[in-house]
């Protein structure tokens, strides 16, 4: 199909390879920052067709596995609430908070919906008057502007009955944290395509430069990828740092400025706790003045939530690019989809989820 | 037993009430089948874990039941009528018999429609007759508005086995060839396409066929069929999944070969969802020796539901009880199996 098959091709990708394999002289250790690339490139392979010199290593932008546990927490109490109804993207209902998840809330009574988008959720409080309307609002900046435009509509049709659990996360911030941890390998950064086809490119300047890191904007098929890795490696062997754009058909160095706008009137920046990395200082989006009252976390006044993060769990050093997941210990042990120890072996966009899903070589070559 | 005395098995254990991934045919499904139906019911027929049991009553017969819960009702391509007499044909015929007869149990909810019952009941008529089988028996119970969810369906149905065929996952072996009968997923996105409003340049229709005629003129080839299998919930990626560990053989798919409609295509990658784990309602996997595809293939193309049928992929010695793909890049990967059901991403 168009958009689909032309960025599939066996052909092209080869080439694409073979001039990766071509001007690497080196080794380079690059970070997708998405987990939307993440999927990609294990799925397809593409970690085992490159180089041996080229090392991908997996980034934090999986919005499910940064959402902190008290944030889960607080929305498995407020699922449970008699009066709720609760709505959720399908992907955040299998993240284990303390010991349970939203699914296990919906099969215990609560009304717990799935929506596509939080519009929907608002169409349900307009719809369910005598009800409570919770919307559970994460993620990057891509799902920003949804959120934010949902907040505002529901205001300005004075829904008293609708709010949001907001826990939004900002990628910039979390390059900065990662390339200024002491532990840090990465070298060059494929910047997440969706998020820069909202916020464009601008913002990644002063960081290529202050950290001297090449930073491309790429895209999430297997040549946006190849072509990304291509001009990252490119500008490591030149000794470049810049930032450059490999993913023009969606994204402009300005962004979507209406839906920046629509983000900057209903949200300001805070500091954020991202699960398994810490708190990261201005990392985050919340409700902003004019809004909060229609913040679910403080209508519901959520108290003596004591989070349990399982002791067995690396989900944070996978998320800083640190560690591999097949690298942690409880890897496909104590550690599977079945039975998740961290959100990032449950997500879509999850790495370690990745990993099991496709990505189990090793047992697929010992095996009998 | 009571409830407190009652123990659970152990993988059982870690959600203590039903869940929806528990019906949706991933591992939760299966670990519900493994460590609660098969140990309580005993080991006999049932423990094929076939799509239906055969049972030696002097003739041999093929016997299945399914329950349909669907919503909506009516969707395009087809209603939950049509998909409960096509479901429980496929199942009997996946085991090379020729479906004959089937029972009806309607649970009705107090105020649905008349008119909708009525078609529901005039569609599965015309299902039954298309595919050759009657309706011999059935029960009708009504529940109290709010127990219910309008129309749940269940049918039962059991064909004739002719002499010497065995049909059963754990007959796959190394050498044999893949093959699905046309395009993957079609069913399930139908549904959520109407469930969730979406819409896409051309509508996406169910599936839903009844695919006995069609296994009687690959069976009337003469070739050696080993598997089929109607993979319905989980998908592709499931059913191959199961047949892998029955029969303790790998399974080496080539990714690009798997046929999917292009808009089917374009919803799976709008909602994050991969069509080898998206439902169908009318497609079968068959597992033949490799001398013994090109009869199948004609065979099936010569029917509608099997225009689009081909080879995807081979049946190895090598990575036992797993799934594999080769990519379209040429790299090799795990097809694993969904644990529920498959939930769209955030962004």
């Amino acid at each position: 199909m168009k958009y689909l098959e032309e960025f599939r091709d066996a052909g092209v990708a080869r080439r694409l390879l073979d001039d990766i394999a071509a001007i690497t002289t080196k080794h380079h250790v690059l970070m997708e920052v998405c987990g939307g690339q993440t999927h990609s490139i294990i799925r397809n392979g593409i970690d085992r067709l490159l180089p041996d010199h080229i090392e991908m290593v997996h980034g934090p932008g999986c919005p499910v596995c940064v959402t902190p546990l008290e944030t889960i927490d607080k929305a498995l109490e407020i699922a449970s609430r008699d009066g709720v109804i609760f709505c959720s993207f399908g992907d955040m209902l299998r993240v284990p908070g303390s010991g349970r998840d939203l699914f296990s809330v919906k099969s215990a009574g609560g009304d717990v919906r799935i929506v596509y988008s939080p519009l929907d959720a608002v169409k349900i409080a307009r719809d369910n008057p005598d009800r409570e309307v919770v919307f559970f609002g994460i993620g990057f900046e891509t799902t920003a502007p949804a959120n934010a435009m949902a907040v505002y509509q529901a205001k300005r049709e004075g829904l008293e009955n609708f709010s949001m659990l907001v826990s939004h996360v900002l990628v910039p911030p979390a390059m900065r944290a990662i390339l200024d941890s002491p532990a840090n390998r990465v070298e060059a950064f494929l910047a997440a395509g969706h998020v820069c086809s909202v916020m464009g490119y601008e913002q990644y300047f002063p960081i290529a430069q202050q950290y001297g890191t090449p930073i491309v904007v790429t895209g999430f098929e297997p040549l946006d990828l190849l072509h990304g890795i291509k001009m990252a490696v490119a500008q490591l062997e030149e000794g470049r740092a810049e930032v450059e754009n490999a993913y023009e058909r969606a994204v402009t160095r300005e962004g979507n400025i209406p839906a920046q706008q629509m983000v900057q009137d209903v949200f300001t920046t805070v500091d954020r706790n991202w699960r398994g990395v810490g708190m990261i200082p201005m990392s985050g989006w919340a409700l902003a003045g004019a809004y909060r009252d229609l913040d679910a976390a403080e209508r519901f006044t959520v108290t003596d939530i004591a989070t349990v993060e399982s002791p067995l769990c690396h989900a944070g050093e996978v998320l800083q690019g640190t560690m591999k997941p097949d690298e942690c210990p409880a890897f496909g042990k104590e550690c599977t989809p079945r039975a998740p120890l961290g959100a990032t072996m449950v997500s879509a966009e999850g790495a370690c989820a990745a990993y099991y899903l496709y990505g189990r070589y090793e047992e697929l070559e010992t095996a009998r | 037993m009571t409830l407190d005395s009652w123990s659970c098995p152990m993988p059982l254990r870690d959600h203590p009430t039903i869940v929806m991934g528990h019906g949706g045919g991933g591992q939760l499904s299966a670990e519900l089948i493994e460590h609660l139906f098969v140990p309580a019911f005993g080991r006999g027929e049932l423990a094929d874990l076939a799509d239906a049991a055969v049972l030696d009553t002097g003739g041999r017969v093929s016997f299945s039941t399914d329950t349909f819960v669907v919503r909506p009702r009516f969707f395009p391509g087809g209603d939950i009528g049509e998909l409960a007499v096509n479901g429980t044909v496929n199942d009997v015929a996946m085991r090379g018999a020729v479906p004959r007869f089937l029972s009806v149990g309607l649970v009705l909810e107090e105020g649905l429609p008349m008119a909708e019952l009525g078609v529901i009941v005039e569609s599965m008529a015309a299902a039954a007759a298309h595919a050759g089988v009657t309706i011999v028996t059935g029960d009708t119970k009504v529940v109290d508005r709010g127990h219910g969810d309008g129309v749940f369906v269940n049918t039962t149905g059991i064909g004739i086995l002719p002499d010497g065929v065995d049909i059963r996952p754990q007959r796959a072996r190394p050498g044999d060839v893949v093959i699905v009968s046309g395009t993957v997923g079609d069913h399930g996105m139908a549904i959520m396409s109407v469930r969730e409003g979406l819409e896409f340049e051309s509508t996406i229709r169910s599936d839903t066929a009844a695919l006995n005629h069609m296994i009687g003129t690959v069976l009337g080839t003469g070739a050696d069929v080993h598997v089929l299998r109607d993979p319905t919930r989980g998908g592709l990626a499931a059913s191959l999944n199961e047949i892998a560990k029955a029969a303790d053989v790998g399974i080496l798919l080539d990714e690009r070969s798997i046929p999917v409609d292009r808009t089917v295509a374009a919803a799976c990658e709008l909602l994050g969802m991969d069509p080898m784990y998206v439902a169908n309602e009318g497609k079968v996997v068959a597992f033949v020796p490799a001398g013994d595809a090109d009869r199948v293939l004609e065979a099936m193309r010569l029917h509608p539901e099997g225009e689009r049928a081909t080879v995807i992929g081979e049946v190895t010695a090598t990575h036992r009880g797993m799934v594999a793909a080769r990519t379209p890049l040429g790299a090799t990967r795990v097809v694993d199996m969904q644990v529920g059901e498959q939930l769209p991403r955030i962004c």
